[in-house]
């Protein structure tokens, strides 16, 4: 069974969990045998820029030591085997230049996005 | 009934700020009472919906008191649906994801509830008809 995992909803709670729980999830799945590929939409088209930078958050006294890092997540899941497609429109109208995504992610335009869900048995939106 | 299915729903909203669980429990109820086993892989926030501590309250701005605003709990309703499964030919299996109970501490859960991992959620969806991600959003 193969199962696309597209990702809109993006930074909902990165700072509380350290990472994304979609992405987070997916590589859970992945460790456990799952044959995935994640496709980025919308706001989740940040995830694949290279270099984004999280740190030096403070609350009160405590002091975010360990923040989250959404691009190497994205390169651990291209690392271990995870296709990682990003929707080309969707970049293009937030002023995201695909130079700057990470090495091995994908870009599809949206016409070509029905190929793509095909290629699944499952499509999950989160 | 059609033929047997058995199907995955991933839930992920925190119980009473939206709408989505609702809904989702909807879907749930009808899929048992038509005989479909279904399972609940309850994610990050939506581990609380079976929380056994959940309690009634009173409403003064309703001005009624606790017996008579018979508030709403998510863990009745998850109760209800294992009785409903229990009731007919389907089988509900309600999983929340491990992780998620310790961070939020809700580890006593209603009846029929059980701990897993992302492993059980994919081990879920491999073996379902189909799968209904209801994310935060």
């Amino acid at each position: 069974m193969r199962a696309l995992q597209i990702i809109r909803s993006a930074y909902r709670c990165t700072i509380e969990e350290q990472d994304d729980p979609a992405l987070w999830i997916a590589r859970a799945m992945k460790g456990a045998g799952a044959s995935l590929a994640v496709l980025l939409r919308g706001n989740a088209v940040g995830y694949a820029v290279e270099g984004q930078d999280a740190t030096g958050l403070s609350i009160g006294t405590r002091a975010q030591t360990r923040p989250p890092s959404l691009d190497q997540d994205i390169n651990a899941l291209i690392g271990g085997g995870t296709d990682v497609y990003v929707v080309a429109e969707d970049a293009d109208e937030r002023g995201i230049d695909v130079l700057g995504f990470a090495p091995g992610v994908k870009t599809i335009p949206r016409h070509e996005l029905p190929r793509l869900f095909a290629e699944f048995d499952q499509v999950w939106h989160w | 009934m059609s033929e047997k299915k058995k199907l995955t729903i991933c839930l992920m909203d925190a119980p009473f700020e939206q709408a989505r669980t609702v809904t989702a429990l909807r879907l749930v109820d009808l899929a048992l009472r038509r005989g479909h086993d279904v399972t609940v892989f309850a994610y990050e926030g939506a581990v609380a919906l079976s929380f056994a501590k959940q309690k009634k309250h009173a409403n003064a701005v309703h001005g009624c008191g606790v017996e008579e605003e018979d508030h709403p709990l998510p863990r009745e309703w998850i109760a209800g649906l294992f009785e409903v499964a229990a009731q007919g030919d389907a089988k509900l299996d309600w999983i929340n994801c491990g992780l998620c109970v310790d961070e939020r501490g809700v580890e006593e859960a209603v009846q029929g509830c059980r701990r897993g991992s992302p492993a059980d959620f994919w081990g879920a969806a491999t073996g379902s008809t189909n799968t209904l991600v209801v994310a935060t959003r």
